[in-house]
């Protein structure tokens, strides 16, 4: 048996690992001083051209432009997800005719710039206005803020039927069956089984489906809906002032953000169960 | 020197002209547009349509590159050891992939158009300066698609074991072979398919560019549209040409699918 009869003397503190100066951290360094200066920069621009006259008079017109960009998406995404349920079951379903209108709805949506699909509906049927006015539909189409509403509709509705495909279709088919050996309906293990699980595996494409649908949405001001970029294009158009443009991004910005951190945040919550 | 450049670049002209799909000899507008409004002659818009599809073709294939490239640089930037690299390139992404593209477009056209001004003005030169649409188009879309394609890559670089950089080491290769020869095949298999996304996102998104004055798809058919008054008849061509160029685009991606995947069929 061994004892031990000399204690060691006291060690001081390793030393502190001096980290080395690496490329990485130059470069590193650099672009965060770019990025330093350009926030600057746009600092500057905004408190150089900055006119109280100016936010007085176009500062509201941006508020009611962010309004109506969110109630364009709004409106446009849940009308989009109701029609892309039926959509979503034509895509799955065993009639050949059904599926392959689906398949090439959602082709024809996704395969389209939405711009393009936004002047065929505005320009395009702007074009048979006697034929509308006959059918009594002209009301509707003469309008471009009807026509954007329409036009959105109809692409998230694509994209959105194609989520909830995929989303359905990754539910296990054990899933199924157990509900039918329950003896449950299939209606009632489609909405009470099916549904749930697949609403957790589609709802990250959907929350990217609404930001792309509020970054997409900046084009209706083409077709003079005055959201906010429609607004941001009347007051650079009034005042050459290139702030406009830089408090339209910000406002974008915060937008987008606050929606992927709600959206990271539902998540989190809704799959706490499936934490292992 | 430059009597070679005119000859050659002449020469590809006309090999272009020869093989147009929309307008050349043997064409669809030229086999079932003439004497319709989509004839290539002055008297339809065939030809001003097929330069436009040219236009949108080219600006999608030009920008591809420098987003690619880009794109690579910013994911080895988010995967670096140094947190203030990381920070850099996480505001990069933030900023790009948050803002509308149609608004990049606007920022950086304008943007550029007043940084030019003001460095010429400072240099004494003081007149109207005019920012090609085209460059400015290339540099809002390249810049929005580095973004997007740099979370791609950066879930690709995740999904490669760590054992392949320490087999590299193993084998003394130097940092850069390790990349070039054992790296970036793998990495170009994972990715392919989210690079085909974001490329199909990338020749919708050049349809924007008509709007800063660039005569593409969409800007060449409506100015047919406003001058012919058949709106309708000319959207729809423009979407059935962005169709064809999807339908052509998924094609060659599933070649190269396959081409990606050529060492895992032997098995």
């Amino acid at each position: 048996m061994s004892v031990i009869e000399t204690l060691l003397p006291p060690q001081p503190a390793p030393p502190e690992v001096v980290k080395p100066y690496t490329v990485q951290r130059l470069i590193g360094r650099i672009v965060l001083g770019v990025w330093l200066a350009a926030a600057v920069g746009v600092f500057m621009i905004v408190v150089d051209g900055w006119d109280p006259a100016k936010f007085e008079k176009y500062g509201p017109s941006f508020i009611s432009g962010l309004g109506v960009t969110l109630l364009l998406v709004g409106c446009s995404v849940s009308l989009g997800a109701l029609i892309s349920l039926p959509l979503a079951f034509a895509r799955m379903s065993k009639n050949k005719v059904l599926s392959w209108f689906a398949y090439a709805y959602v082709y024809f949506f996704r395969g389209t710039p939405l711009i393009t699909q936004l002047f065929l509906v505005y320009y395009g049927l702007g074009s048979f206005r006697p034929e509308l006015q006959s059918v009594g539909l002209w009301w509707f189409f003469r309008d471009a803020w009807n026509c954007a509403l329409l036009t959105f509709t109809l692409n998230t509705a694509a994209y959105q039927a194609e989520i909830l495909r995929g989303a359905i279709e990754s539910v296990p088919r054990g899933q199924r069956e157990g509900a039918a050996a329950l003896g449950l309906p299939s209606q009632i293990a489609f909405f009470k089984v099916i549904l749930p699980q697949a609403m957790i595996v589609a709802l990250r494409p959907y929350g990217n489906e609404i930001i792309l649908m509020i970054k997409g949405s900046a084009i209706v001001a083409i077709v003079t809906v005055f959201d906010l970029m429609g607004e941001t294009r009347r007051a650079f158009s009034r005042t050459f002032d290139y702030q406009m443009y830089i408090w339209a991004a910000i406002l974008y910005l915060i937008m987008v953000e606050i929606l992927r951190n709600l959206w990271a945040w539902l998540e989190e919550r809704l799959t706490r169960h499936l934490k292992r | 020197m430059s009597g070679i450049f005119a000859a050659l670049f002449s020469a590809v002209s006309w090999l272009g002209s020869v093989i147009d799909p929309l307008c050349g000899p043997i064409s669809i507008f030229r086999l079932f547009g003439s004497g319709t409004l989509l004839a290539c002659s002055d008297a339809g818009w065939g030809d001003e349509i097929a330069y436009g599809f040219g236009i949108t073709a080219s600006l999608a294939i030009c920008t591809l590159p420098v987003g690619l490239i880009f794109g690579f640089f910013i994911a080895l930037a988010k995967q670096s050891e140094d947190k203030s690299l990381r920070l850099a390139a996480n505001i990069y992404t933030t900023i790009f992939r948050g803002l509308p593209e149609l608004l990049t477009l606007f920022i950086v056209y304008y943007g550029l158009q007043i940084l030019a001004q003001r460095a010429l003005a400072s240099v004494g030169y003081d007149g109207q300066v005019e920012i090609n649409a085209f460059i400015a188009g290339m540099f809002a879309l390249g810049v929005v698609f580095s973004a997007y394609c740099s979370e791609v890559l950066l879930s690709a670089f995740k999904a490669i074991p760590h054992g392949q950089y320490e087999a590299g080491d193993a084998l003394g290769l130097h940092r850069g072979k390790t990349m070039r020869l054992i790296i970036i095949p793998q990495l170009v298999r994972i990715a392919l398919p989210g690079l085909g996304n974001l490329w199909m996102a990338l020749l919708k998104d050049t349809a924007l560019v008509s709007v800063i004055g660039l005569p593409d798809i969409l800007r060449q058919t409506g100015i047919a549209a406003r001058v012919s008054k058949q709106a309708f008849e000319f959207f729809g061509v423009a979407c059935l040409l962005f169709l064809i160029l999807a339908m052509v685009s998924s094609i060659v991606f599933a070649m190269l699918e396959r081409w990606a995947k050529r060492s895992e069929v032997a098995r």
